[in-house]
Order: C-alpha cells, then structure tokens, then sequence
C-alpha cells in the first residue's frame, strides 16, 4: 500500500516535470495561422514547448476554447474582443479589455502593431464605374449586391448594425465563405463583400477599399489572449512580439502564406526578419547589426558557392570532353549569366518551392556562380598537354585515377581562379537578395536607397566592398596553400 | 629465335593517310632493337601501337604470346615502360612521387618503394637530392633520367622509347646515350627505341629497322644496310647522316 503511493506521487511528479506542450489556437483565416505560427516559434525559440490547433473556427470557439482550458493561447483583435466577447456596446481601452479578461484569468498582450479593421471591399473597376468610394456612397445604389462572410452577417460590429448605421438596405445580401467571396467578386457575382484591412487579396485582386466616412467599424489591434496560468518564459516570449509587425509586414505575411500555403514559412519569413519596411529591431547597435547582415551575406554567399563548385566541377568535368552535352553544358550555364541579376530572382520567386526566401536568393546566387566554374574547369581540363595525357594512359592508370591524380589536380590552379571570381560575383551579387527580403548587406543598401540616406547606404556598400577583398586575399592564400608546388614553377 | 613483341600484318591509317601499311616485324627478347626513318615513316606509329594509345586497323600485336585487346591493354601496359621525347613527368608531382606514382597506384609497400627509388636512382645516375624537386627544377637530361625512372618502376618487361634523347643538347645526349647502353645491358632489357638519328642506333641497336612511308624497308646491323642496301632509299639515308655512314 505505502509502495503503491510512493509510485503514484513519483508518476504524478514526473509527469509534471515533463511539462505539458503550450496549446495555440487559430481561427479559420489565414492571417489568425500566420500569427498563431509566430506564436509558436516563439515559444519554442524561449524553449517552450507548443502545439498549433490550426483553424479552430470562429470567435465564439476559440474563447470558449481559452477560457475552458482548452488552449492557451489564441491571436485575437480589440474590436472583436469588445463587440464579440465583452459584448459591449461602446468602444473599450486596452486597459478596461485587460481588466475585464482578468477576471477570467485571461491576460492581454501588448498590440502586435497592426490595426487589422473590417472594411468593404469592390473591385476597382466597379468601385469606379458607380463612382464609389465611401461606404456612404452606396446608399445610392441599392441595386447593388452583397456577399459578406457569416460571422460579418451576424457580429454586433457587422452587417446589421452598419447597415443601420449608414442606412443601407439592398436586397440582395448573401452569406459567402471568405475565400469564395472574393472569387465571387472577381467573376462578378457580387458587388461589395466585407474584408480584413490587412489581406493579401486586396492587392492580389486589385480591389479598393471603401473609406468607412462615419467611422462605423471599431478598431481592431492584433494581440495574444493568453491563460494567466502559463509559465512566465511562455508570458514573456509572448510579450516580446509587441509591436514587431506593422500593416504592410503584415500583408507581406498573409502573400506568403497564401501563396506557398504554408504558415510555419510564413512564420519563418517574420523570424528571418523579411521585412525592410518595418522599424529595426528596437536598440539594435550598429554592430550587431552589421554583424546580423554581415553573417547573413557570407551564409548566402558561402552555401550558394558550395553548391556552385559540387555542381560546377563535375559539370566541367563533362564539359571538358567537348561533344553535344559539353556544348549543351556550357550554353546553357553561359545563357544564365546573360539573365540580370534582378530578372532572375524576379523568376524565381513565383516558382514554388522559392517564394520570397534565403532559398530563392541561394539559388540564383548558385545559377549565377556556375558559369566561371564550369568554364575554367573545362578549360583547365582542356588545356593539358596531349604528351601528359598519353604518359598517364601508357602508365596503365585507370581513367577515374587519371583524373584524380593527375588531370585535376594540374586544372587545380584554373579550377580554383573559376571558383574564386564566383565568389567574388556572389558577394557583389548576393546585395540584391535583400530585395526579396533574404537580408544581408543588401538591406541597408536598399532602405538607404529608398531612403535617399547615404549614411545608410555606406552602412552596406563598405562591408560589401571589403568583403570581396577579404574573399580576393583569402584565395590568393588557398592558391598557395593548395596549388602544388610543381605547377607555380 | 625468341620473340617479345610480334607485330602480325598490323596496319594504322589517319583518314586517307597511311602511317603504316600491313607489317610484320618481331621483337627479340633481351635486346634493343632500334626504330629508325625519316620523319612520318611510322616509327612512332608502332611504338604507340604497342603500349595501346593507338588500335590497329588491321592484323594483331602481341606481347609475350598475349594479343594486345581492350580487356587486357590496362594490365599489359604494366609491364611495359613508356618514354616520351619530353618527358611527359606530371609538373604536379616531384620526381619521388612521378617515380612512385603507378607503385603506390598498385598499393606497394612503401618500404619497399623507397629502396627500389634507391636503386633506380643509383642505376640511372640521378642524384638522390634531386628527388624531392618538381620536374620544373629540373634540367631537360635530369627530367629524362626520371623519365626513364618511372619507366622502370615496376620493372617492366618491354621499355618502349620514343625519341627519348631528341630535345637535349649534344653534350647531355652523348652521356646518356652511354649510360641508356650500360642500363639495357645491365638489365637485360627488352628495349625498342625509335629514334632518327643514326649514329645513337648504330651505339645502342642490336638491330636497326630501316622505316620509311609506313613500311620497313630493311632489318639488320648497321653493316648490313651499309654493305647490303636494300634499295636506293637505304643508301640514301645512309649517306644523308655521312659522318657514319663513312666510318
């Protein structure tokens, strides 16, 4: 019996001691993923463990899902909290939002930073056919069709009370799925459907964005609803996200999602900092800040070099032979080099796989640093000598040892001043990754640039420049370090 | 008669030109037999017919009784040492490691490699310093006694010469002429030296073949060709190189 209860508060101690993963909670709609995912990198990168219950519903289910116990965490906006939780009739500060959650043990973060309010959307070409562009300019025309989402249909900050409000009445109101909606609107099945002010679709689908004149809609800032009972690092990896995505990051985010339908990428595209258009990392010193860009453009330029030389040597190796394939070969790599630098990321960022990523910018850092590889590693094998050749044929080596031993390493000194102007390339080249958000020394170039800020553009241009000559001394010193002796003769 | 090498109705052309016309020729073992002719004869031609560089369009080479064929030129090559007019030492290499190249290849122990590099380099005069240096500080008669080392390394059955002296000046030659004789004789050495300088192959030939447009125009001893000319052609090569001619 005293056994069996030391084995049961030993279980139960363990069992506390491996602790529980942080469940986070999401609604159905893309950008509530995204943040969810953020939350959850978040968490892991302070060493909590978490989980992602991905599109859970709407409103209604997820707070009674936090409030239950259920889940821990969720991304939720003032507005709805206040019209849909608290149900309050009039528009709430944070601080009477937080202090009425408290009471449930639910606690607020601070705002993420983006205001992400209903608006009513048209496409433009319709918007400006009826010579639209506030909400109040619809009363003109009643013949016009809604589709609007359900929740929006019945919210005490939605259809209804809009409608009254600006004294709308159109017949035809109709509840559609968010995303059907918008196809809905593309084929012109309906006129106005209600939107999120930070989707990606507006831009995607060129709609306009009604000016709500009567400020109807209340504001809606993105915050965590957090249970007051999770373990203090959890708290405070949360809070660290305040204020780190503005409107247009934001959108960014939801593109990416949308377009690679992958949230954990977008996610990853907030951590890897993908974003130039929002405020640095507050206090952030000069230093760490080169040294962030700094490693970051030696990463793309080192991964993408690797890539270049374990595809680019064997490539020049087959090359060498001449034939079809080696002309094929050198064409093709050769027709790469003619694309600009700016047209080939352009190219690559649609393809999937790629998107706006470290990826696309490696890739087409490894496409461009191919060519001077390839070419003097054909070369390098082409230029020795026939007598050479026949000596290690008469000498009974087998061709892969030929190679090895002797073709190779006398093409060394070619091969390496091919592999050495790629890096070269790649460092000037890899400035430009910043462009599709892959960072680097590019991204003090680029904001600098749309900033008209000489100071900042130095920041980039001056470690870009003693790079490539660091890269210049460091192959010089490999040439003498590994080019035999014999061939510096 | 005991032949190494038998060339059997072996012919090579290069589009529409012939570099040999079907011939036959034999090889004695333990002998050096000289390949002799004006340039394009075809000297050079069976040299590299025999160590594989080139296929025959006709007839058969063989070594030792073996046809020489695809499956079996890697292996045969082995037992056979191949000297070019420069060299062909890989610049990437010190002399050592030219020297040792097919013998570590071939995974031998490196005990025993050093003390046949010992030897090669007691037999064919190389100083032992010299070992260590890259071909490109070396002389031109230096880099042909490694040559001629790396040729030996395996102890080859059949050392194949193509101009091995052509490129040095008169001085070098004569000293390595005379130190090639003591070799081969040393040795034993089943030697074919192409060359196309008369007085060498009167100096280390036991018997000269007389080569001109892809054909052997005659075999034998120097006296031979001079007492007994086959034809016109003889004479006149002969006579072309007439400071031995005369002797």
């Amino acid at each position: 019996m005293k056994t069996a209860l030391v084995t049961l508060i030993l279980a139960a101690g363990i069992a506390a001691a491996a602790s529980e993963p942080v469940l986070i909670g999401s609604k159905k709609f893309t950008e509530s993923y995204v943040l969810a995912e953020i939350a959850k990198r978040a968490l892991s990168d302070a060493g909590s463990a978490s989980e992602h219950r991905q599109g859970m519903g709407g409103t209604i289910i997820l707070w009674e899902a936090l409030r239950s116990g259920q889940i821990a965490v969720y991304p939720e906006y003032t507005g709805t909290i206040a019209e849909e939780i608290l149900k309050s009739p009039q528009k709430m500060s944070l601080d009477v939002i937080r202090a009425e959650l408290a009471k449930v043990g639910v606690q607020v973060s601070g705002e993420l930073g983006f205001n992400n309010t209903y608006a009513l959307v048209m496409s433009r070409a319709g918007a400006e056919r009826a010579r639209i562009r506030t909400i109040s300019d619809l009363r003109a025309h009643p013949a016009m069709r809604f589709g609007v989402t359900h929740e929006f249909l019945s919210r005490r900050d939605g259809w209804r009370p809009l409608a009254d409000r600006y004294q709308l009445a159109p017949p035809d109101v109709r509840g559609i799925d968010h995303g059907l909606g918008y196809e809905a609107l593309r084929r012109g099945e309906i006129d106005v459907k209600d939107a999120y002010s930070t989707d990606a679709k507006i831009a995607e689908y060129d709609l306009v964005t009604l000016e709500d004149d009567l400020g109807f809609f209340p504001q809606y800032k993105a915050v965590f609803l957090y249970r007051a009972s999770i373990d203090p690092q959890a708290k405070a990896a949360l809070e660290k996200l305040q204020g780190t995505i503005d409107e247009p990051r934001m959108i960014r985010l939801n593109a990416e999602a949308e377009r690679t339908k992958n949230y954990a990428r977008a996610a990853e595209l907030y951590f890897s900092g993908g974003s130039e258009s929002i405020a640095p990392r507050a206090g952030e010193s000069l230093t760490a800040k080169l040294t962030r860009w700094i490693s970051r453009h030696l990463q793309l330029t080192c991964i993408s070099l690797l890539l270049a030389v374990l595809v680019g040597i064997p490539l020049g190796i087959v090359a060498s032979r001449g034939g079809a394939i080696g002309h094929v070969i050198l064409a093709v790599t050769s027709a790469v080099q003619t694309v600009p630098s700016l047209a080939l990321l352009a190219l690559l960022v649609p393809v999937p796989f790629f998107g706006i990523s470290a990826r696309t910018a490696i890739a087409a850092l490894f496409l461009y640093g191919l060519l001077p590889i390839v070419r003097n590693t054909a070369t390098g094998l082409q230029d020795i000598a026939q007598p050479i050749r026949e000596s290690a044929i008469a000498l009974g080596l087998s061709a892969g040892a030929r190679l090895r031993q002797i073709y190779l390493p006398m093409a060394s000194r070619t091969i390496l001043a091919g592999v050495k102007t790629s890096a070269v390339i790649n460092i000037g080249t890899a400035t430009l990754a910043a462009l599709i958000g892959a960072g680097g020394l590019g991204e003090p170039i680029i904001s600098g640039l749309n900033l008209n800020d000489h100071a900042t553009i130095l920041q980039g241009a001056i470690p870009a420049a003693v790079l490539a000559l660091l890269v210049q001394w460091t192959f010089d010193l490999l040439d003498r370090l590994l080019i035999p002796k014999g061939l510096r003769l | 008669m005991d032949d190494l090498v038998r060339l059997a109705g072996v012919s090579k052309r290069f589009g529409s030109n012939v570099a040999l016309a079907p011939t036959e020729l034999a090889f004695e073992r333990g002998k050096t037999t000289v390949l002799i002719g004006p340039s394009g004869c075809g000297k050079s031609t069976v040299l590299r017919l025999i160590v594989g560089l080139l296929q025959p369009d006709s007839g058969t080479v063989s070594i030792d009784g073996e046809t020489v064929g695809e499956n079996n030129i890697a292996m045969l090559r082995r037992r056979m040492g191949y000297v070019i007019q420069e060299g062909g030492l890989f610049p990437h290499l010190t002399a050592r490691d030219n020297v040792l190249l097919m013998a570590r290849h071939l995974r031998q122990p490196e005990t025993d490699n050093e003390s046949r590099l010992a030897e090669l380099a007691a037999l064919t005069r190389f100083p032992v310093e010299g070992l260590s240096r890259y071909p490109g500080e070396l002389s031109g008669g230096q880099r042909q006694r490694v040559s001629l080392m790396r040729a030996l390394a395996l102890s080859p059955q059949l050392l194949l010469l193509d101009e091995p002296l052509g490129a040095l000046d008169p001085m070098v030659r004569a000293a390595l002429q005379r130190d090639l004789k003591e070799i081969f004789e040393r040795l034993g050495q089943t030697t074919i030296l192409v060359t196309h300088d008369l007085a060498e192959a009167a100096f280390l030939g036991h018997k000269i073949v007389l080569m001109n447009d892809g054909r052997v125009v005659q075999e034998g001893g120097l006296s031979d060709l001079r007492e007994r000319p086959a034809n016109a052609f003889v004479t006149e090569f002969l006579n072309a190189q007439r400071g031995v001619a005369m002797r």
